[in-house]
């Protein structure tokens, strides 16, 4: 993975200094409480329903064995020994205390991480496939090119000041598990006909209050036109994106309204003035930014059949099917920890499972880990003979519910039980459901389905790609829970239908049961929970949820 | 008379700025509104001393070639949230290579002045922040990982 030198230290902890600087003044009464909150969003801090949170920076969803235990370190010293994986595979601690925040800074910079731009209407932390560098069905590793668009974002001088948040997506694979239509800008790499390296750049996604799917407006773009490319979409936004409204400032109403053409028109205007200067990238500083993410050392093993492994016992067979992916090299695979736990909100990660987890990717893998945009963790490079210990081991650590890509996978924001934000908790529903669908024979057969649950229409928990998705509002002061079906991620992305009025909390897993049920009455051999939508449409749903 | 910050030196200075686009100002030394200098160029330059400013929905381009006439333009934050103004300093720079002052005016704040400084600020009127205490922050960062108007090579262009 990426490593820092004397630059990036120099400039992450000229960050701590400065930040630190801003609190003191704060705390003395010489920074308004409205001049502050931008600085402290910058720096990942919020200032929540019970406490303030923070949100650390996983950039691309990459992490090491040493940060893993820093990070138990901190859970412990400054909060209560647990932290959360978020939809934007960051790292998110529940109760620090604002004077420490610029300690914990300091403490994060010793394993090269920080808090830089994971709040704020600024470029937020990028964001990657999980498998990235390992999917079977990889074209390009994502990660060289996700590292340059982090330091170009980093401190980025213009657009530290943007109408909204912005959310870039990168992806290198077939299928695309980085979400990248629903970002303010996804890119996609291909290769062209004569295979070389391109980006497909799509503009304008988002979830939140108006969900919409990025529209395309670069088909080929060179490697070397990527950051003046994307300096040029940003510069445009920058100026032209709404600031009368923040529901209506992200870049996609900008799209939106002037049209993705005559938009793609403006940002080829102002790239004109700067492609081919001196933010061109270089094919040394490509090269430079691949050298940290060569293939480690794999031994050379020859594949395992499966299906034999499989015959260990049932509970692992079930595992190995849905919490395992293929890898790239012969004699591995990819595993991933489900932080689903009934009990326990999804994507919460306690202190000693951190540790536990760092221990396992050094005796399982190279001592790397990813962070998953669906709330789990990943070992990337598991030797598939080891896949049996290493799962005895997941057992007992609690993070082996073999339910990855499954009903019970729920993807869940933290919701009104710590946002200030929410309009309704999400983290009960999440149990409630869970606890409903316990039978995982049942669970199995209704196969491959995205459950998304979000506390507001900021839509957090990604409620609008779920195949399900649930959504907290607020009616007169009372939580409701409004249902809609058919939403995906992926290349073919939807986004979900209504399926009616909302629910109350109790009635919403009675929902759940019907909409599966309706699914299980109509669908076609083979046919998952998605496709059974598309082909029959929301009405038999409705009739049967409002019967 | 006011203080300001130029060149990341504190100096006294003697313009002054003019809100209001209807009405002349009766003598020179006034940062006028954009739209009050499009419609009355003659008289103003008859004053004296003439500069502009451009307001936050008001970009450079709306200058064009004025723009070599001006020895001070000004761009106005009305709240230090609206970045809009980082992007038109690049653009006086960079694409109109206007190389006269370059103030902020309005709203900003003393934590913005390091990129408003990367974006081709040199002179700021700031109201809001202890003048001398806020030339600390010019020097948040002693290294970017982007081109700007002192520093023309990206980083990755120098490491």
């Amino acid at each position: 993975m990426y490593t820092y030198d004397h630059f990036d230290r120099q400039i992450v902890s000229q960050r701590v200094a400065q930040f630190r600087d801003q609190t003191l003044r704060y705390l003395d009464g010489k920074i308004t409480d409205e001049q502050f909150l931008p600085l402290r969003l910058q720096n990942g801090l919020y200032i929540q329903r019970l406490a303030p949170m923070m949100r650390i920076a996983v950039p691309y969803g990459t992490l090491n064995a040493t940060q893993l235990r820093k990070l138990a370190h901190i859970t412990r010293k400054y909060d209560k020994g647990y932290a959360h994986i978020s939809t934007r595979q960051n790292v998110q601690l529940n109760w620090p205390k604002l004077e420490e925040v610029p300690d914990i800074l300091a403490e994060l910079l010793e394993v090269e991480m920080h808090a830089v731009q994971t709040s704020g209407n600024c470029i937020r932390n990028t964001t990657a496939d999980q498998f990235s560098g390992v999917a079977a069905d990889e074209v390009e590793d994502a990660r060289p090119y996700c590292e340059i668009i982090r330091q170009w974002s980093t401190f980025h001088p213009e657009f530290a000041f943007l109408p909204r948040k912005f959310k870039i997506a990168v992806c290198g694979s077939e299928s695309d598990r980085a979400a990248i239509m629903m970002h303010d800008i996804g890119l996609q790499i291909v290769h062209d006909a004569d295979g070389n390296t391109a980006f497909k750049v799509f503009v304008g996604g988002g979830l939140g209050r108006t969900p919409v799917i990025g529209s395309l407006i670069h088909e080929s773009l060179e490697p070397k036109h990527l950051l003046t490319y994307l300096e040029a979409i940003l510069r445009v936004y920058n100026q032209l994106g709404r600031r009368d409204n923040k529901f209506k400032a992200r870049i996609k109403i900008l799209v939106r309204a002037m049209g993705a053409d005559t938009f793609k028109a403006e940002v080829e205007k102002e790239w004109a003035h700067i492609k081919d200067g001196e933010l061109s990238l270089t094919t040394d500083e490509i090269n430079r930014a691949k050298s940290f993410f060569v293939p480690p050392n794999y031994a050379a093993l020859p594949q395992q059949d499966m299906q034999a492994l499989a015959l260990e016992s049932a509970d692992f067979a079930r595992w190995l099917q849905h919490n395992t992916h293929e890898h790239k090299v012969s004699g591995y695979r990819i595993v991933t920890l489900a932080l689903k736990t009934v009990g326990v909100a999804p994507g919460d990660i306690t202190a000693e499972q951190f540790e536990a987890v760092a221990d396992l990717s050094e005796r399982y893998g190279f001592g790397e880990i990813r962070s998953t945009h669906q709330q789990n963790l990943v070992l990337p490079d598991v030797k598939q003979a080891d896949l049996f210990a290493l799962w005895k081991e997941l057992v007992e650590l609690e993070v082996a519910s073999p339910t990855v890509g499954t009903l019970n996978d729920i993807i869940c924001c933290p919701g009104g039980d710590f946002c200030s934000l929410a309009n309704a908790k999400s983290i009960p529903i999440a149990e409630a459901i869970q606890r409903r669908f316990d039978d995982i024979d049942y669970v199995y057969d209704l196969g491959e389905i995205e459950l998304n649950i979000s506390g507001c229409m900021n839509a957090c928990g990604h409620h609008h790609i779920g195949n399900i998705g649930i959504l907290g509002v607020d009616k007169k002061g009372q939580e409701f829970y409004q249902v809609s079906l058919g939403g995906s991620q992926g290349l073919d992305a939807s986004l979900g239908s209504i399926l009616g009025p909302s629910f109350a909390q109790t009635e919403v897993p009675d929902v759940i049961e019907k909409v599966l049920e309706t699914y299980v009455n109509l669908r076609q051999p083979e046919e998952r929970f998605l496709d059974t939508f598309r082909r029959v449409g929301i009405d038999p749903f409705k009739e049967r949820a409002y019967a | 008379m006011p203080n300001i910050i130029k060149d990341q030196q504190i100096c006294d200075d003697n313009w002054q700025v003019w809100r209001d686009a209807e009405t002349l100002p009766e003598t020179g030394g006034y940062i006028v509104p954009l739209a009050l200098w499009q419609s009355n160029k003659d008289a103003l330059k008859a004053l004296g001393d003439v500069a502009v400013f451009l307001a936050s929905d008001e970009s450079p381009k709306a200058l064009g070639a004025d723009i070599a006439e001006f020895e001070l333009i000004a761009v106005d934050f009305p709240k230090f949230a609206d970045g809009r103004g980082f992007s038109y300093g690049r653009e006086l720079r960079e694409q109109f290579a206007y190389k006269g002052e370059l103030r902020a005016i309005g709203d900003f704040m003393r934590d913005q002045l390091y990129f408003l400084s990367r974006c081709g600020f040199n002179s700021f009127a700031l109201e809001n922040s202890d003048i001398e205490e806020s030339l600390a922050s010019f020097k948040d960062f002693s290294e970017s990982y982007q081109p700007s108007i002192d520093q023309r090579l990206p980083l990755f262009r120098r490491r």
